[in-house]
């Protein structure tokens, strides 16, 4: 077991690392001088400076170093906490992140969690139902949530719930309600996301003949379904919790620039208009490492709660096409 | 007393909005304390009657007419409710395949422990009746069973397992679904023995589900025989086999394989032998992906002949290494040592384009009917592929050779142009042994050709293969595990356990005075004695 | 013959006198799918928008561009179906007139997803050992990269405009195809008919071109259509950002930006292109899977 959980661990490092090697080789080996970029983004003409001012800039930035020695100090730098310094605020990026993360944080966690709520009883639901035509409205209707842009549903929500109706403020970052809105327009993707996976998955479970046996046994609908589906279709499903967490950190790009909240997801919006390099890839590093995490606390949970791997040693969790497969 | 009294019923399934009758007009009854085998080949409903009786029909599954009365409640129309009352404390059911029938992340005890809880016992007396379940289904250790969870117990536990569950309802009438399709002839003999014994120890009534007349026969006080969703024929096993009123009864008793060899071997000459298997040894690797889990799958020192224009059989019970002896004569799998000759050729140690010339002699026919075949291939260019592999003739003629060996394979040429899905799974392989002719081989081995097949399908396929031999003088290397089968066709055979050959020799002989002990227990395991004892 | 027969009678499968073959199961697909007016109605509205991208004369006669200060912010009515902006100008062909550009990035993103993705997937699952590690790690770690994220560094070194999200998002896209393919190529390469295809001579380029491929192609396919939308929506996400073509041309996402500074007083300019938007991705979604139901 211990190998096991230092295997994941190390794995989980390293595919960090590949992460950010890659953002870098992106934003820094493709064909642009991030000091052009950041020029031409602040409407300055690079030949209205002299030699010596672009030279002195760029040294600022660490920019007239080899493109080695570079990436080595922004490795480095990462380690330690340390991201640089912002190309267009000109304040270090980690204080940066520090201040918006809260804010970016509780949005994505409250999203993530309502999100797990909402897409577990809908596709309980659109599994379970009874009555005919509800269940196939309910298994129809996470691909309509998934369907929907989500600046359009920010959008639409706004001009009903703020406009129409005042309930909720359209814009802004203070208070608990306004948080509402944002909050429900991510969950209306990702909740769709996991519900359709989840849906399939219950299908699944339903035709395996060890469900037969548990019915022959007499016990009762829900009973068979509690304790027997449920979990043997969640399992697999969990390895798509990744997959969400991923998905609400970056809807919040677009929810925070609707909304006008301050957040990570606006910085990376104003970072990307800005052509402000170092923010870009501290942003994409933390996202990525949000994602590792969840991935590697699945990875470590999974075991516990299926005993066909904790009781066999050395197997990895079995992706979910090979569930779907048997 | 009637415990099960069906009359008139109809069950059918919705697709695409029409019903498509499964079972027709069918009148059955089970009294107390019977033993009835209701057999059929797939498609005649008889899975359907099981499920209509325990009120598990699938969801597109409905009942549309008739009536089925069990144990006094009227089942045709009834609520969910009625029919869970019905089930485990009055039916029971041990399910078709046992690798699949349990919940793989609940422990062993805990699934019967429910079925325990539901008559209403509660508290420490729960697992004091798992236990004796389990004892009574004849799980040795059921302290260590209960606490294990189904993937650490072999088929024939997680099937004693299954039997435990169906008991501790305490039920009228246990329904066991293809009781023996899914394990090793040994492990079913013993089981259904043991599950024989237990019900009339009990008084409990059991209705067996079977395609397999001579497990019907073995067991049953009545057989009933069901074709196309209708009763064909029933009566006492003795009757239905040796007097039987129905013309297809009597086509399934001439058609299930008994252990009498057809070829004799034994005083005549041993042909050049074609295929000679030398002290071939196979290791997996530990670390194996592909193979991990069947590591134990190794050959030990096995040595094979087949003799040229005959048959050589290799039997055993499954993960005895006989597959994976049939893939490395072919050059598909390699060998860790020995040697394998093809018609004066070694082949171990070739690469694949050095082995490719001798797939001309040697071609392959696989087990299961529907993978066998590209399903975006029509019939015609599955045959003619390794004709167009091998640059042989022109488009013209291979066309020609593609009519004549559907000829030699007994198909319509109007089949040439017909996809694998609009066959049935006979033709399929009647496709697949035309194409294995196509480069006109020596040598065709074949990997449980007829396992997949029904009975009176498996039955014209062995004939087929027999008048082939004839006809083209072709030597076989059969691969079965079932050795009915295998007197049927082999001249000669090799019996194999444990990744060892344990006795070879002509099948007259080894299979009428075995000297292996395994081979005796594979032979006192097949089913049919009552069969062969009426015939 | 009379065996065959037997086999007939015994297993009833097509009758011999039937028609059978490809075109007949061709012809079969077609009538199951012709009988769903859903699917008929999404692939209408996908062809529409397709097609009103390469020619969006041919369902508005207005001049995306011309302003008129007469009709300022007029609500949608039968002269301007999607109303007007604030310049006055039509909506409805504002929209068809920002297809080209939004379907033009579309395709430029399916196509690198799908070449990069079934070159990546066919490879991987059909050398398998060292070759496939190595990728499917590589493509684990642009997995770990959320997909909008990726897109966004991408834009940011390329710089804005049409072609670069449509690069971005492409590449975001690729790791999901490559999965998909890889995980069928393993599948059908085990299968005994690819094993009889070697056995009776076959070379592997062979085997791969006549059997692997066909029979993987269909979750591939189904993939393809859903991530069209996938692809859309970022597409659309990324022009909404700021990241799109340049004024006055005006992407779909462009023009749901512009239009939300007026929410409050004119509603439709940002909603009908969101719906216009929604309704195509709900369309190919559908289609998606009424095809995935389909090849089951």
């Amino acid at each position: 077991m211990a190998r096991y959980v230092a295997g994941r661990v190390v794995q989980a490092v390293v595919v960090l690392w590949a992460a950010f090697t890659l953002t870098f080789a992106i934003l820094y080996l493709l064909p642009s001088d991030p000091m052009e970029l950041q020029l031409a983004a602040a409407g300055v003409q690079p030949d209205s400076l002299t030699p010596d001012q672009l030279a002195a800039m760029k040294h600022r930035f660490g920019l007239d170093q080899s493109m080695w020695a570079q990436y080595w100090q922004h490795l480095t730098g990462v380690l330690h906490g340390d991201f640089g310094t912002s190309l267009s605020q000109q304040v270090p990026v980690s204080d940066l992140i520090t201040e918006r993360i809260d804010g970016t944080l509780l949005l994505s966690v409250t999203a993530a969690v309502l999100s797990l709520i909402a897409g577990s009883a809908l596709a309980y639901l659109a599994t379970f139902a009874r009555w005919n035509p509800l269940r196939v409205f309910l298994t129809r209707l996470p691909a309509l949530g998934a369907s929907f842009p989500q600046f359009f549903v920010a959008l639409f929500l706004i001009q009903f719930f703020s406009f129409q109706l005042g309930w909720f403020p359209a814009t802004g970052t203070e208070g608990a309600r306004s948080l509402v809105m944002p909050v429900v327009t991510i969950s209306v993707l990702a909740s769709s996301v996991l519900a359709q996976v989840l849906v399939k998955s219950f299908d699944e479970t339903l035709r395996q003949p060890y469900i037969a046996t548990a019915r022959a046994k007499g016990l009762s609908r829900s009973a068979v379904h509690l304790r027997h589906a449920f979990r043997n279709a969640a399992l697999p499903a969990m390895t798509i919790l990744g997959v969400l967490v991923g998905l609400t950190v970056t809807s919040s790009i677009v929810v925070e620039t609707v909304f006008t909240r301050e957040g990570v997801g606006k910085l990376a919006q104003e970072a990307v208009l800005s052509q402000d390099v170092p923010v870009v890839l501290a942003v994409v590093t933390v996202a990525a490492a949000m994602f590792v995490l969840v991935n590697l606390i699945v990875d470590l949970l999974y075991p516990l709660l299926d005993p066909r791997i904790s009781h066999t040693r050395g197997r990895v969790r079995p992706a979910p096409e090979v569930v779907t497969s048997t | 007393m009637t415990l099960v009294d069906i009359k008139g019923l109809d069950v059918g399934y919705v697709r695409h909005r029409r019903v498509r009758p499964a079972v027709a007009g069918l009148d059955l009854t089970v009294e107390a304390g019977e033993v009835v085998a209701i057999v059929g080949e797939s498609g005649s409903g008889k899975t359907t009657t099981a499920n209509a009786i325990i009120g598990l029909l699938p969801p597109n599954g409905r009942i549309t007419a008739g009536s089925a009365v069990v144990d006094g409640v009227e089942t045709a129309g009834a609520s969910e409710r009625t029919l869970r009352r019905l089930r485990g404390s009055v039916v029971g059911l041990i399910p078709q395949d046992p690798m699949v029938g349990l919940n793989p992340t609940q422990r062993v005890g805990h699934q019967i422990a429910e079925a325990v809880r539901l008559r209403g016992i509660t508290g420490a007396a729960v697992p004091a009746e798992v236990l004796r379940f389990l004892e009574q289904a004849g799980v040795p250790d059921p302290e260590l069973r209960a606490r294990q969870y189904p993937h650490e117990l072999s088929g024939g536990l997680r099937q004693r397992a299954l039997i435990a569950i169906a008991l501790a309802g305490r039920p009228k009438l246990i329904i066991a679904d293809e009781p023996t399709s899914a394990l090793d002839v040994t492990v079913q003999k013993r089981i259904l023995d043991h599950l024989g014994g237990l019900v009339r120890e009990q008084g409990i009534s059991l209705v067996i589900i079977t395609h397999d007349l001579a497990v019907a026969a073995d067991r049953a006080d009545r057989i009933v025989v069901m074709r196309d969703g209708r009763l064909v024929e029933q009566g006492d096993p003795a009757t239905i086999v040796s007097a039987p009123r129905e013309s297809y009864t009597r086509r399934l008793t001439a058609a299930t394989p008994r252990l009498a060899p057809r070829f004799d071997v034994r005083d005549q000459a041993v042909p050049e032998p074609i295929l000679t298997l030398t002290e071939v040894s196979k290791t997996f690797a530990g670390n194996d992906l592909r193979r991990g889990a069947r590591g134990f799958n190794a050959l030990d020192k096995v040595s094979v002949t087949v003799p040229r224009g005959r048959t050589h059989a290799l039997v055993g019970e499954s993960g005895c290494g006989k597959t994976t002896t049939l893939r490395i004569a072919l050059g598909l799998e390699t060998a860790t040592s020995g040697s394998v000759v093809l018609d004066g050729d070694e082949i171990v140690g070739r690469s694949w384009n050095q082995l490719r010339p001798l797939r001309r002699k040697a071609q392959l026919v696989h087990q299961d009917p529907f993978a066998t075949l590209d399903p975006k291939f029509t019939v015609g260019q599955s045959i003619t592929e390794p004709l167009v592999s091998f640059r042989i003739g022109n488009r013209r003629s291979r066309q020609e050779r593609a009519r004549e060996l559907l000829d030699q394979v007994q198909l319509p040429t109007s089949y040439l142009d017909r996809l694998p899905t609009e066959l049935s799974g006979g033709q399929r392989q009647r496709v697949a042994i035309a194409r294995a002719l196509a480069l006109r081989p020596d040598l065709i081995m074949l990997d449980e050709p007829v396992s997949a097949l029904d009975v009176l399908v498996q039955e014209q396929i062995l004939q087929l293969l027999t008048d082939l031999q004839a006809a083209l003088g072709l030597s076989y290397l059969f691969v079965s595990h079932d050795l009915a089968v295998v007197a049927e066709v082999a001249h000669t055979v090799s019996v194999m356990s444990h990744g060892k050959v344990v006795e070879h020799g002509p099948v007259a002989e080894v299979f009428t005075s075995p000297r292996s002990p395994w081979t005796r227990e594979l032979i006192d395991a097949i089913p049919g004695r009552r069969v062969v004892d009426a015939a | 013959m009379t065996t065959a027969v037997a086999d007939l009678v015994t297993e009833a499968p097509l009758p011999a006198e039937e028609a059978g073959g490809r075109r007949a199961n061709l012809i079969a697909n077609l009538v199951q799918l012709a009988r769903k007016p859903v699917f008929l109605l999404s692939v209408l509205y996908v062809l529409f928008v397709v097609v009103s991208a390469f020619w969006p004369r041919l369902f508005t006669s207005q001049d995306p561009y011309e302003t008129n200060p007469a009709a300022v912010a007029q609500a949608p009515s039968a002269a301007h179906l999607f109303g007007t902006d604030i310049y006055g100008r039509d909506l409805w062909s504002r929209v068809l007139h920002g297809s080209p550009l939004t379907i033009k990035a579309t395709l430029i993103a399916l196509a690198i997803a799908l070449v990069a993705g079934l070159g990546l997937g066919i490879v991987s699952g059909f050398f398998g050992g060292l070759v496939d590690a190595v990728l499917m790690r590589g493509i684990d770690v642009l997995l770990a990269i959320p997909g909008l994220l990726l897109a966004l560094s991408i834009v940011t070194a390329l710089g804005y405009g049409t072609v670069p999200v449509a690069v971005a998002v492409g590449v975001a896209i690729v790791p999901g195809f490559a999965r998909t393919t890889r995980a069928e190529v393993l599948r059908v390469k085990t299968l005994p008919y690819v094993e009889a295809a070697r056995a009776g001579g076959a070379s592997w380029t062979r085997v791969l071109l006549r059997h692997i491929l066909p029979n993987s192609w269909g979750p591939v396919a189904v993939l393809a259509v859903l991530d069209a939308g996938v692809a859309i929506i970022a597409i659309a996400s990324l022009s909404f950002l700021g990241f799109g073509a340049a004024p006055p041309e005006a992407e779909w996402g462009t023009l749901i930006a512009d239009g939300r500074n007026y929410l409050v007083t004119s509603w439709w300019l940002s909603l009908l292109p969101g719906l216009f938007v929604a309704l195509l991705v709900l369309g190919l979604n559908h289609i998606s899977k009424t095809l995935q139901e389909l090849t089951r």
